[in-house]
């Protein structure tokens, strides 16, 4: 008989049916659950957020006919040659290893054509990658895996990775069977190892030494590039703060809910703060500083449309980066291949076993074969249209509200659904003037 | 050789690092300038002749800060004097000497090179390294040659506690005493061609008063090269 609901039987909220295989799996195997995807529990996002489209008191631009700009420039600080990227929405950093050459390339490519930059990720800058991005930024993560002084200088910005909205104060994973030939070479490691990459860098611990390490990337690249930090969302006041003050060009802030190749269920979902409360803290942070604009700052975790690109940006954000919904984007999750991903007991929409190498459509893997299923050239068209997507709502967003460049969407034109996102977003709640925790009801 | 050749000389009293590091970085870019560099008073300034990319010879005078020859290529950078934090992280070619001691992380990272020490080096020297080789004339701190991936690392005095924590491949030579061995870092036999490994070494570094014959050789057990739930408690 199937296990579906009859008369009399109730089932618990406290554990429920994914909380009962949890443990029967984890006192099978005795090991924590690693997996990729981001947080899947409910937290207050974008969604619970709404625009004010103008009306009387403002009025709104004609939408396709009335300019409204999407152009952003990153690294406007110190750096001789800042980014200039036509949308605000950038893809970020995921790691050769964890994902195939031709979807490292689809990236690019798709990045490529709408104007925008991509990242690398851990496990270095493969020629693939360089020749299809044209504007490419390099991370420099602890692990140093293939870092190399000739790839830092034929990047266009430099990302020093201190953490994940994934799992903050963690490093990196790449199971053994991701380890190919070419991957353990590019990582000088044996092959089929399972790898675990440090959580902190092997050269400098706090901000100030970041401050030197900053220092030290800039004259090795003769102070031409950008230099971004990227930080999981945690204590973002004071990181924002001390990563300024450390000298970024550019901060990344992570939400909890950002996208991993490989983590622990535990700490994907029970680390970091929502992206939802990260935007204002870092902005704060920013503001205070008289930096705000000037030091620009670029959000992930949990993107999916050109709502929360819009929400995102009147909040505060110069930029928005995507990881999970580029995969998806590529045809992650596919009901394509819904067969194959019932025979690895998985289910198109469910899809999150990005660790373990065996991902049917060719992007999460190092199997030659699974992995020349994967066109490149119809994965960058897909990631092209998405993001071109992703731009245009936004700009219809951004019209209603009379805004002729995206960046001058404002808190001002939000409201929340909810106590905890107004809360959190510190914006009203819709219909009142009333911002929990900064204005009196 | 370079007796013969007129130094250039840069005075970091007067001229800004920025400056200094610019042009050691053009002879790389124009492919041709001077080839011998002598600087003075350092003073402690950090990133000193980092990302040099040509067949330089760089002799400072003086202590250097963080970061010193950081991500060299092909050069020879002397160091008269100590440096701090990360000299020579991520090297990739050339030879790096210093002739006092080093502070934490010296070769961190690095993937080829020679860094030659005659001083002691702090803790964490050889952290992930990734094909250098390093020879310590002096002592090395604790968690040295932390999650060390390929390379050697020569030391000709004594180890600090959890030398070679969760190693990969890297060969790990101690001819003095070791506090502690890391996480799945064991005792390994020292056959014929270990020691041959470490009189070349000890050869390139210009050490001829240390017997090869001396050292230990330390190494991965390979215990923790795939996920098993015994060993949870190592993690
Ligand atoms: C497959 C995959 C691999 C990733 N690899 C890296 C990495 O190497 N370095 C890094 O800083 N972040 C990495 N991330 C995190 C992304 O850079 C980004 O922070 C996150 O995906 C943003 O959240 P989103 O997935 O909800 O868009 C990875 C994410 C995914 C999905």
């Amino acid at each position: 008989m199937s296990g579906g609901w009859q008369p009399g039987l109730r089932e618990s909220a406290l554990f429920d049916r994914n909380v009962i295989a949890e443990i029967q799996r984890a006192a099978k195997e005795g090991i924590y659950d690693i997996r990729g995807f981001g947080a899947k529990r409910k937290l207050p996002h974008f969604d619970d957020l709404l625009f004010l489209g103008a009306s009387v008191s403002r009025y709104p631009l004609e939408g396709y006919r009335e300019r409204c700009d999407t152009n952003v420039t990153l690294g406007t600080r110190f750096a001789k040659k800042p980014l200039e990227l036509k949308i605000p929405v950038t893809i970020a950093g995921m790691s050769f290893g964890a994902l195939s050459a031709p979807a490292k390339e689809a990236l690019g490519r798709g990045a490529t054509e709408m104007g925008t930059s991509t990242t690398t990720g851990d496990g270095g800058m493969t020629p693939e990658e360089r020749g299809h991005s044209e504007v490419l930024v390099y991370q420099l993560l602890p692990s140093r895996y293939g870092m190399n002084p000739d790839d830092l200088r034929r990047a266009d910005a430099i990302e020093v990775v201190v953490g994940q909205g994934a799992k903050p104060g963690g490093g990196g994973m790449l199971l053994g069977h991701k380890i190919s030939d070419r991957v353990a070479a590019m990582r000088d490691l044996p092959k089929g190892i399972d790898q675990r990459s440090a959580c902190r860098h092997p050269d400098w611990t706090g901000p100030d030494d970041l401050e030197i390490k900053i220092g030290e990337l800039r004259e090795i690249t003769d102070w031409q590039k950008p230099i971004f930090v990227k930080v999981g969302a945690t204590r973002t006041y004071y990181d924002v703060q001390l990563a300024v003050k450390a000298g970024a060009d550019v901060i990344v802030v992570d939400g909890m809910q950002g996208g991993t190749a490989a983590t622990q269920d535990v700490f994907i979902e029970h680390v970091g703060i929502p992206t939802l409360c990260a935007i204002p803290l870092a902005v704060q942070a920013l503001q205070e500083l008289g930096l705000h604009r000037e030091v620009q700052l670029i959000v992930s975790g949990g993107i999916r449309s050109g709502a929360d690109v819009a929400k995102a940006l009147a909040l505060g954000a110069d930029a928005v980066s995507i990881g999970t919904a580029a995969l998806i984007a590529m045809g992650d999750n596919s009901p394509d291949y819904e067969a194959e991903y019932q025979k690895i007991g998985s289910s198109a929409g469910y899809y999150d076993d990005w660790q373990d190498g065996r991902d049917p459509t060719g992007i999460s893997t190092q199997d030659d074969e699974l992995a020349a299923r994967f066109d490149p050239e119809l994965g960058g068209r897909r990631v092209a249209n998405y993001l071109r997507v992703l731009t245009l709502e936004t700009q219809t967003l951004a019209r209603a509200c009379g805004k002729s460049h995206v960046h001058n969407l404002e808190p001002e034109d939000l409201v929340a659904l909810t106590i905890e996102a107004a809360a959190m977003a510190r914006v009203p709640l819709a219909g009142t003037d009333w911002v929990p925790g900064r204005s009196p009801f | 050789m370079t007796a013969t050749v007129e130094a250039e000389v840069v005075d970091l009293a007067v001229t800004p690092l920025r400056d200094l590091n610019q042009r050691l970085h053009d002879v790389a870019l124009a492919g041709e300038g001077p080839s011998s560099w002598r600087i003075v008073n350092p003073r402690g300034a950090h990133a000193v002749a980092c990302g040099l990319d040509a067949e330089l010879d760089v002799e400072i005078h003086g202590h250097v800060g963080y970061y010193c020859a950081g991500m060299n290529k092909l050069a020879t950078v002397r160091v008269r004097g100590n440096a701090s934090t990360g000299i020579a992280e991520n090297m990739m070619s050339g030879l790096v000497v210093v002739e006092g001691s080093v502070s934490q992380s010296a070769g961190a990272t690095a993937h080829g090179g020679l860094l030659v020490v005659h001083g002691d080096a702090a803790a964490r020297c050889g952290i992930s390294m990734k094909g250098v080789d390093i020879v310590v004339r002096g002592s090395v701190g604790h968690l040295s040659a932390f999650m060390a991936q390929t390379g050697n690392l020569v030391v000709c005095g004594d180890a600090g506690d959890a030398l070679g924590d969760s190693i990969y491949e890297a060969r790990l030579y101690v001819r003095g005493s070791v506090a502690g061995l890391g996480t799945d870092c064991i005792e390994k036999e020292m056959r014929a061609e270990h020691v041959e490994q470490v009189r070349e070494l000890l050869e390139r570094a210009g050490i001829d008063d240390v017997g090869a014959a001396d050292f230990r050789r330390y190494g991965s057990a390979r215990q923790l090269y795939n996920f098993t739930i015994d060993n949870a408690g190592a993690y």
